[in-house]
C-alpha cells in the first residue's frame, strides 16, 4: 500500500512539476521518459519531489475514491508529459519578415462616427489585416528550398572565381546549367527566358531564331527568318514568341510556324511584354513606342516619343510602366494612356545605353556612354549610387534577389548589394570572347544567360534566383494541362491598360480628396465658354456675337493673368518679409554658432 | 570557399502517381505577386458580371387554382409543404419538392381570406367570406372519404385575417374586431376594438408571444397585448397599411406594407416615426414577409413585381417579375431562407430563389471557397463605379420603368417647391420636415 501511495504521489508531484514548467521551461530533465524516471524516484526521491509528495498526500485525502483517483491522476501525468510542447505557442515571426508582408500602416485618420459600430468594425478589420500578414510571414517556415550562396573567407575573393570552379564545386545537375552554345555564324544573339524560367528563345542578328527547353536542352524549334533580328520576346506562355525583324514584327509559335505578321510594328529595335496586361510594348528606330494588345490582336496606341531612335527599353514589373533611355541622357517613363511621358529623369550627360529595374520596382540601374552606372530609387526619383565602370555597360540586368549584372564589352560583371550600399568590387566576373548583346538572369534559377556574337552562354551565379516559386504565379514544373488552365485564368484576370500608372496600388486606394476638391477639379477640366445672350433685332448677327464672345473671353483670360500676377506678387512680398525677418533675427540655430567666427 | 547553387529535385515538385493531385508550392512574398489591387479589382468585376449572368431566380410555377391566389401559409415543420387559398374558396396543399398538389379542399364560399397552421403541425385553420373559421386536419382523409373540417366556428361578421399563437392553442382573427380564440371554445376569449369598423391584418409577435399587431382601414396600426383587456397603442399613417409583419429576430421591429407604394419599418419603442422607409414599388404594396434571419424581407405589389429589401436599406436589392405574373396578392419567404413563394392574380403560385444567382444544391468545397472569395471581393470593390453599375442594373417592365421615372420627377418637383417656399418665406417660419417625420400622422395611447 505504501508503495502504491508513493507511486501515486510521484505522479501527482509531477503534475505539479509540469505546471511549474509553464513559468520557466525546463526541457530535458522533465520531458524524459516517464517510466524510467518513476523508478528513479522510487529509489532516491529528491528534496523538491518529496515536498510535492506532501502536497499530493493532502490532495489524496480529499479525493472521494482513492484508488480510482490514483490511476486517473497517474494517467493524466503521463499525458501531460507526453504532450508537453518544447516550443509552446505559435512560432515567432521576426519583425523584418513581417514588414515585408504588411501592406502599409493602419488607418490613422480619426473617425467622426456617432456610434461605436464603425470604429469597432475598423478595428477588427485592422486586426484581420495584421493577422493575415503575420500568417503569411509565418508561412515562410514551410518554404522548401534555400537560396544559393557563395561564402568566401577573408583572404578569398569571389570575383576571382571562374565558372569552371563553380561548376566543379556544385552537384552534377546544377553543373549542367553552365553551358555554351557555339553559334558563330549568325550572331550576335538576343535572348529571352519565359517567366517561369523553363524555356529560352535566342535570336541571332543574321536571322537565326531558336526556342528550347534549356534545362533538358530539348529544342522546340529552330528557324532562319532570312532577315535581320533585333529582338526576341516570349509572350504570356511558352507557345508563342515575338520576333522583331528588320522590317516588321512577327509572332511565331513554339514550332516555328509564323502566326502573325504585325506590319504596323515596323523597324522595332526593342520589345517588352507586360504579362498581366497582355501588352507587347515595342520601341522602334523611327521613334515610336507602340503597344499591341496580344489578347485582342489590336494595336492599342502608338506614341511618338520625339526623341529619335529608341534602342533602350525596359519595364517596371510592379507598375507596368515602360522606361525608355535616350541619346540625350534622359530616361522617360511611359504608360499607354498618356501621350506625354509620366516622368523624365536626367540620368547621364551622354546617351543612355541600358536600363534595368529590379523585381520590387524600387531600384532602377542605368548605364551611359559616360562609363557611369547609376542606381536610382524610382519611387522617390532620386539617385542612390553612382559607379564608375571600366566601360559603359551595354547591357544591364537585375536578378530576382537583387544582383546586378553589367555587360562591359566582352566582360560580365555581377554586383551584389549595390543599390542601397556601395559595392566595392564585383561579386563575380566572367570574360567572354566577344561583345555581349543580350543579358538576362533566368527566373527561379541561379543562372545568367548571356547572348553574344559567338552564340549563347549560360553562367552559374550562386544566389541569383528566387528559391521558392509560387505555383499560382509561375511554375517551372508546369504540365501541359496546368499551362492551359493558367492561360485561361490569366486571360480572365487581364488588367485593363487604363490602369497602368505610376502608383502600383492605384485602384485599391481611397481617394483623399474632399467632395469640394473633386468638384473644383472637374470644373477646371471643363473649359468655360461664354454664350452671348440674344439682343435686339440687328444686333445679334453672327459676326457681332462672335466678336462679343471673343471680347468676353479675352477679358476672362486677362482677369486670370491679372489674378495670377497678383498672387505671385503677394507670394514675393511674403518671401521678402520673411527674408527680412530672418536677417534681423537670424535662424534659431544660430545660437549654436561659434562666437569667435 | 562555400558554394551552393539552386538545384531542385524535380521529383519534389511532381505528383507521385497519376491519381494524385499536382503539387502547387506557394510563396506569399508580395513581390512575387505584382498588381495585387488591379488583379483583385478585375476579379471583382468578373465576379459581379458572372453574378448577373447566372441570375436566374425563377424556379418554377405551381398551377392548378382556378381563381386568383389570395392567401398562403407556410408549414412551420415541413419545408416542402405549402398551403394556398384562392378567391373561389378553394384551398390547395402543395408539395414543393415534387411541385405537385397533394390535396384540394373546397373550403369556403367566396374568398379564402387567411390561413395558418397550428404549432403542433396537426391542423390548419382557414377563414373565408362565408363568416366561418374552419379547422382542417393536415393528414389527408382515406380514399373515398370526403374532405370535412375538424370543426367550424360560425362568426357574426366577415373575417379578414387570421394568425395563430406561436405556442399556445389560441389564435386571433380580425374583421370588425380583433378576437382571440381558443381551440376548445366556439366563442372568442377576448375581443378588442378601438373605434374602427374594419381591420385587415393581424399578426402575433413570434418572440414576445403575447403581443399582437393589426392594420386597420382607418390608416392605423394597432398594438395589443393578449393578457390585457384593451389595445396598447395606435399609430395613424398617411395612407392605409395592407399588411404588417414582425421581425422574427428582433421582437421590437415590425414592417408595414402601405398603400402609398412604400414600406415602413418601425421600432415599437419609438412609434413617432419609422426608422426606415423602403421605397421602390410604384403601386400599392399588398403583402410582405420576413426572411427567417430577420435581415431582409420580401414584398409583393399591385405593380406586378416582387422586391427584396434589406431591413437597413431604403432601396430594394432585387426585383423579380415575369411577363405573365399579374398583381401579387400574397408572398412568403421559405423557412430555409432559400426560396420565395408568390401567389398572384393569374392563379399561379411561383417559386423564386431568394438569391438570384445562387446555385441550387450542394456545393463542392472548391465551389464554396471560390464563392466566398468572390463575395468578399464584391464587397470590397462594391463602391467602384463600374462594379456598382453592373451590380445594380436590373431590367424592369416598361410600365414600372416609366412610373419610377415619373415618381422621381414628382418627388423632385415637390422638393423644389418646398425649397422655394422656404427660400421666399420669413426665415424660420417654415420648418423643414424630414421624409420620415412626414409618415406618422398621430400616435394614440
Amino acid at each position: 500500500m505504501a508503495d502504491e501511495e508513493d507511486k501515486s504521489g510521484a505522479g501527482v508531484g509531477k503534475l505539479k512539476g509540469s505546471k511549474q514548467t509553464k513559468r520557466a521551461p525546463r526541457y530535458f530533465d522533465d520531458s524524459s521518459d516517464v517510466t524510467s524516471k518513476d523508478k528513479h524516484e522510487n529509489e532516491k526521491p529528491s528534496e523538491g519531489k518529496s515536498e510535492d509528495k506532501k502536497k499530493s498526500g493532502k490532495k489524496r485525502t480529499s479525493a472521494p475514491d482513492g484508488d480510482h483517483a490514483d490511476t486517473k491522476r497517474g494517467k493524466e501525468s503521463w499525458d501531460s508529459d507526453e504532450e508537453k510542447d518544447p516550443f509552446p505557442g505559435e512560432a515567432p515571426v521576426k519583425e523584418e519578415t513581417l514588414a515585408r508582408y504588411t501592406r502599409g500602416e493602419g488607418n490613422k485618420v480619426k473617425m467622426r462616427a456617432k456610434t461605436a459600430g464603425p470604429k469597432l468594425e475598423r478595428k477588427t478589420m485592422e486586426k484581420k489585416f495584421h493577422l493575415a500578414a503575420k500568417q503569411a510571414a509565418r508561412a515562410e517556415l514551410l518554404l522548401g528550398e534555400d537560396h544559393g550562396y557563395l561564402e568566401a573567407s577573408d583572404d578569398e575573393d569571389t570575383s576571382q572565381l571562374s565558372q569552371t570552379d563553380i561548376a566543379d564545386a556544385v552537384d552534377i545537375s546544377a553543373a549542367q546549367k553552365h553551358f555554351d552554345l557555339k553559334l558563330d555564324k549568325f550572331g550576335p544573339y538576343r535572348m529571352n527566358y519565359t517567366r517561369n524560367g523553363r524555356f529560352l528563345v535566342i535570336g541571332g542578328r543574321r536571322g537565326h531564331v531558336a526556342a528550347l527547353d534549356w534545362m533538358s536542352k530539348k529544342l522546340l524549334c529552330e528557324i532562319n527568318v532570312m532577315e535581320g533580328v533585333h529582338d526576341v520576346k516570349w509572350l504570356h506562355v511558352e507557345t508563342m514568341f515575338a520576333v522583331a525583324q528588320q522590317r516588321w514584327t512577327y509572332i511565331y509559335d513554339h514550332q516555328g510556324v509564323e502566326l502573325h505578321c504585325l506590319k504596323k510594328f515596323n523597324n522595332v529595335l526593342k520589345m517588352e511584354f507586360l504579362p498581366y496586361h497582355f501588352l507587347l510594348a515595342t520601341a522602334s528606330s523611327t521613334g515610336f513606342l507602340q503597344y499591341l494588345d496580344v489578347s485582342l490582336g489590336k494595336e492599342l496606341v502608338a506614341i511618338n516619343v520625339k526623341q529619335g531612335c529608341l534602342n533602350v527599353m525596359t519595364q517596371n514589373p510592379q507598375t507596368a510602366v515602360v522606361h525608355l533611355g535616350h541619346a540625350n541622357g534622359t530616361v522617360t517613363l511611359w504608360s499607354p494612356n498618356v501621350k506625354e511621358p509620366l516622368a523624365k529623369l536626367l540620368s547621364h550627360v551622354t546617351a543612355v545605353r541600358s536600363i534595368a529595374i529590379d523585381k520590387t520596382g524600387t531600384y532602377m540601374a542605368t548605364s551611359g556612354q559616360d562609363r557611369y552606372m547609376k542606381v536610382f530609387d524610382i519611387r522617390a526619383m532620386k539617385p542612390l549610387q553612382v559607379y564608375r565602370m571600366s566601360a559603359g555597360a551595354g547591357q544591364l540586368a537585375f536578378s530576382q534577389t537583387g544582383l546586378v549584372a553589367a555587360a562591359l564589352g566582352n566582360v560580365v560583371e555581377v554586383y551584389k548589394d549595390c543599390c542601397s550600399n556601395v559595392a566595392e568590387k564585383p561579386y563575380l566576373t566572367h570574360r567572354l570572347r566577344n561583345n555581349i548583346s543580350g543579358l538576362q538572369f533566368c527566373p527561379y534559377e541561379d543562372v545568367l544567360g548571356v547572348g553574344h556574337r559567338d552564340g549563347f552562354t549560360s553562367l552559374l551565379i550562386p544566389g541569383a534566383g528566387e528559391a521558392n516559386f509560387d505555383a499560382f504565379e509561375n511554375n517551372p514544373y508546369q504540365t501541359k494541362k496546368q499551362r492551359r488552365d493558367y492561360e485561361v485564368k490569366m486571360l480572365l484576370e487581364k488588367i485593363q491598360p487604363e490602369m497602368i500608372g505610376l502608383e502600383p496600388g492605384g485602384v485599391g486606394q481611397v481617394s483623399q480628396l474632399t467632395a469640394q476638391e473633386v468638384e473644383k477639379r472637374e470644373q477646371e477640366a471643363v473649359q468655360k465658354k461664354f454664350e452671348p445672350a440674344r439682343k435686339k433685332k440687328g444686333r445679334s448677327k453672327s459676326l457681332k456675337t462672335v466678336q462679343r464672345t471673343k471680347g468676353v473671353e479675352e477679358e476672362w483670360r486677362r482677369m486670370k493673368v491679372r489674378q495670377k500676377m497678383r498672387e505671385e506678387e503677394e507670394k514675393r512680398k511674403k518671401q521678402q518679409k520673411d527674408q527680412k525677418k530672418k536677417e534681423k533675427w537670424g535662424s534659431a540655430l544660430d545660437r549654436f554658432q561659434r562666437k569667435d567666427n | 570557399m562555400k558554394i551552393k547553387v539552386l538545384s531542385r529535385n524535380p521529383d519534389d515538385y511532381a505528383r507521385e502517381t497519376k491519381r494524385d493531385i499536382q503539387r502547387l508550392p506557394r510563396n506569399y512574398d508580395p513581390s512575387l505577386h505584382p498588381f495585387e489591387a488591379a488583379r483583385e479589382y478585375t476579379r471583382a468585376l468578373n465576379a459581379t458580371k458572372l453574378e448577373r449572368v447566372f441570375a436566374k431566380p425563377f424556379v418554377g410555377a405551381l398551377d392548378g387554382h382556378r381563381d386568383g391566389v389570395n392567401c398562403m401559409a407556410k408549414h412551420p415543420g415541413s419545408l416542402s409543404t405549402l398551403l394556398t387559398g384562392a378567391c373561389d374558396g378553394e384551398i390547395k396543399i402543395w408539395n414543393l419538392a415534387s411541385r405537385d398538389c397533394r390535396r384540394t379542399i373546397q373550403a369556403h364560399t367566396g374568398f379564402v381570406r387567411g390561413m395558418c397552421v397550428t404549432p403542433d403541425h396537426s391542423n390548419f385553420l382557414s377563414i373565408g367570406d362565408d363568416k366561418t373559421v374552419k379547422m382542417w386536419s393536415l393528414t389527408s382523409p382515406d380514399d373515398g372519404e370526403e374532405e370535412e373540417p375538424v370543426h367550424t366556428i360560425l362568426g357574426k361578421n366577415i373575417f379578414t385575417g387570421i394568425d395563430h399563437h406561436w405556442k399556445d392553442p389560441t389564435f386571433a382573427t380580425c374583421g370588425q374586431t380583433v378576437d382571440i380564440w381558443d381551440h376548445a371554445r366556439a366563442e372568442p376569449l377576448r375581443s378588442f376594438s378601438w373605434g374602427v369598423d374594419s381591420l385587415n391584418c393581424v399578426r402575433f409577435n413570434p418572440i414576445e408571444k403575447h403581443y399582437l399587431a393589426s392594420c386597420a382601414a382607418d390608416r392605423s396600426i394597432i398594438l395589443y397585448d393578449t393578457r390585457g383587456s384593451s389595445p396598447l397603442r395606435k399609430v395613424i399613417l398617411n395612407m392605409r397599411s395592407n399588411v404588417i409583419a414582425w421581425n422574427p429576430m428582433e421582437a421590437f421591429v415590425f414592417t408595414v406594407a402601405n398603400e402609398d407604394h412604400n414600406l415602413y419599418s418601425f421600432d415599437i419603442r419609438r412609434l413617432t416615426s419609422p426608422f426606415n422607409i423602403h421605397m421602390d414599388h410604384v403601386n400599392a404594396v399588398l403583402d410582405l414577409d420576413y426572411s427567417p434571419t430577420g435581415r431582409e424581407f420580401v414584398s409583393g405589389s399591385f405593380d406586378k413585381t416582387i422586391r427584396i429589401f434589406p431591413l437597413d436599406k431604403g432601396r430594394s436589392r432585387e426585383v423579380y417579375h415575369t411577363k405573365r405574373m399579374q398583381r401579387v396578392f400574397c408572398i412568403k419567404w421559405s423557412l430555409d431562407n432559400k426560396y420565395i413563394l408568390s401567389g398572384s392574380d393569374e392563379t399561379n403560385v411561383r417559386i423564386w430563389k431568394a438569391k438570384a444567382a445562387e446555385k441550387i444544391g450542394k456545393l463542392t468545397p472548391r465551389e464554396e471557397s471560390s464563392q466566398s472569395y468572390n463575395d468578399k471581393l464584391k464587397e470590397k470593390f462594391q463602391h467602384h463605379p463600374q462594379v456598382r453599375r453592373i451590380a445594380r442594373h436590373r431590367h424592369v417592365p416598361k410600365e414600372v420603368y416609366h412610373l419610377t421615372r415619373q415618381t422621381r420627377i414628382m418627388k423632385d418637383s415637390k422638393r423644389r417647391k418646398e425649397q422655394n417656399r422656404i427660400r421666399h418665406s420669413k426665415p424660420g417660419s417654415i420648418k423643414k420636415k424630414r421624409e420620415r417625420e412626414k409618415v406618422v400622422v398621430a400616435e394614440q395611447e
